[in-house]
């Protein structure tokens, strides 16, 4: 990695990050656009939960991390603390790669 | 907070009833955030400092000199591309070519910018400040606050917490070197779709949104094994139709979260 690759990430990470703050500043978003953006985030996070729970690279990640966030997920659905559905992820994951399951 | 702020921004020269105003209002951050959040919190930076190791770990067992782990770390600040810029230069790619990935993958965080903004939304010290903490998971913790106070002391903390043990993570990797095992073993690769998933659950409560998530990402699912890394996310926006459709119609519109 070269010193000029990583500046270039970094400042293109850094403006992709600041566009947001730096322009809504400066104009007045309405309601609609503000619920929108929200409604943008969720669905942004939506579908990284999904592709890197179920993907690596361009392929299926194996089945031991999908089950890891499909058992939390239900204890986070019937509302378990936040603690307990992460820790039951992982503990799950682990569990099943011990146990041999990809 | 954004007395907070203010009185920060105003008072550049240090003077002696700073240090004391900066404690009482770190004190008022901490009680805008109840203790469960603040494990939760907790929680979300000890799994990302362990990915933290491995990154550094991982960089200098492939031949990259220290530096460039630590550099990466504090000036990206961004997990996902980090990683996947490596694994470009490490599999013999173009050090360019990892950057555009790395760009790529980060495309995201152009929307997330925006849904923060409000966040933000005290003055330039703290926009600038601010943007280099936007990651997932300061996103995610932050939107999931329905408190305007609330919101912004959980994206600050969260975001300033995890940049410093991101990059203290890093630094035990570089040092620590090929010592460090596989964190897939321990099972950690779970928890980042997890704490993401546990904090927008509640979001999905709204038929509009779970909607649009649902169809965003079977979308991004179906790109994955065609497009570049990050781009099926993106795509994922699409979803977004499923919202502002009915929206449009002027039925069942959700309430906006109380911003003041």
């Amino acid at each position: 990695m070269t010193i000029f690759a990583i500046l270039l990430l970094a400042g293109g990470t850094y403006t992709l990050r600041a566009a947001g703050p730096a322009l809504a500043g400066q104009i007045e978003l309405s309601e609609r656009v503000r619920w929108l953006l929200s409604v943008a985030a969720a669905v942004l996070l939506c579908a990284l939960v999904v592709t890197s729970a179920l993907t690596s690279g361009h392929g299926f990640a194996g089945w031991a991390r999908p089950a890891g966030v499909l058992a939390g997920g239900v204890l986070a659905a019937r509302r378990a603390p936040f603690l307990v559905s992460v820790m039951a992820a992982v503990v799950t994951t682990a569990t099943l790669r011990l146990l041999g399951v990809g | 907070m954004r007395s907070f702020w203010r009185t920060l921004a105003g008072r550049r020269r240090v003077s002696p009833r700073l240090a004391s105003h900066a404690l009482a209002s770190y004190r008022h951050i901490f009680n805008a955030l109840d203790r469960r959040l603040l494990r939760a919190i907790g929680l979300v930076v000890v799994a990302d400092g362990v990915v933290g190791v491995s990154f550094g770990a991982i960089a200098v067992s492939g031949g990259q000199p220290a530096w460039v782990p630590l550099v990466m770390s504090s000036a990206v600040f961004a997990g996902g591309a980090q990683f996947a810029a490596l694994y470009i230069v490490l599999g013999g790619g173009a050090p360019a070519a990892a950057a555009l990935a790395g760009l790529v993958l980060n495309a995201r965080l152009l929307p997330f910018g925006f849904a923060v903004a409000d966040v933000l939304d005290v003055g330039w010290p703290a926009r600038l400040l601010g943007s280099h903490l936007v990651v997932d998971e300061s996103v995610a913790f932050a939107l999931a606050q329905r408190e305007p106070a609330a919101r912004r002391a959980t994206f600050w903390v969260s975001g300033a917490l995890l940049f410093v043990v991101w990059n203290l993570g890093t630094a035990i990797g570089v040092f620590a070197g090929k010592a460090v095992g596989n964190p897939d073993a321990l099972g950690l690769d779970a928890a980042s779709p997890m704490v993401l998933l546990a904090l927008v659950l509640p979001a999905l409560r709204e038929p509009a949104v779970r909607w649009a998530a649902l169809l965003g990402a079977a979308i991004a699912l179906a790109a994955t094994p065609f497009l570049p890394g990050g781009l099926p996310v993106l795509l994922a926006l699409a979803g977004l139709a499923a919202a502002a459709v009915p929206c449009a119609r002027g039925r069942s519109r959700p309430a906006p979260r109380s911003r003041t």
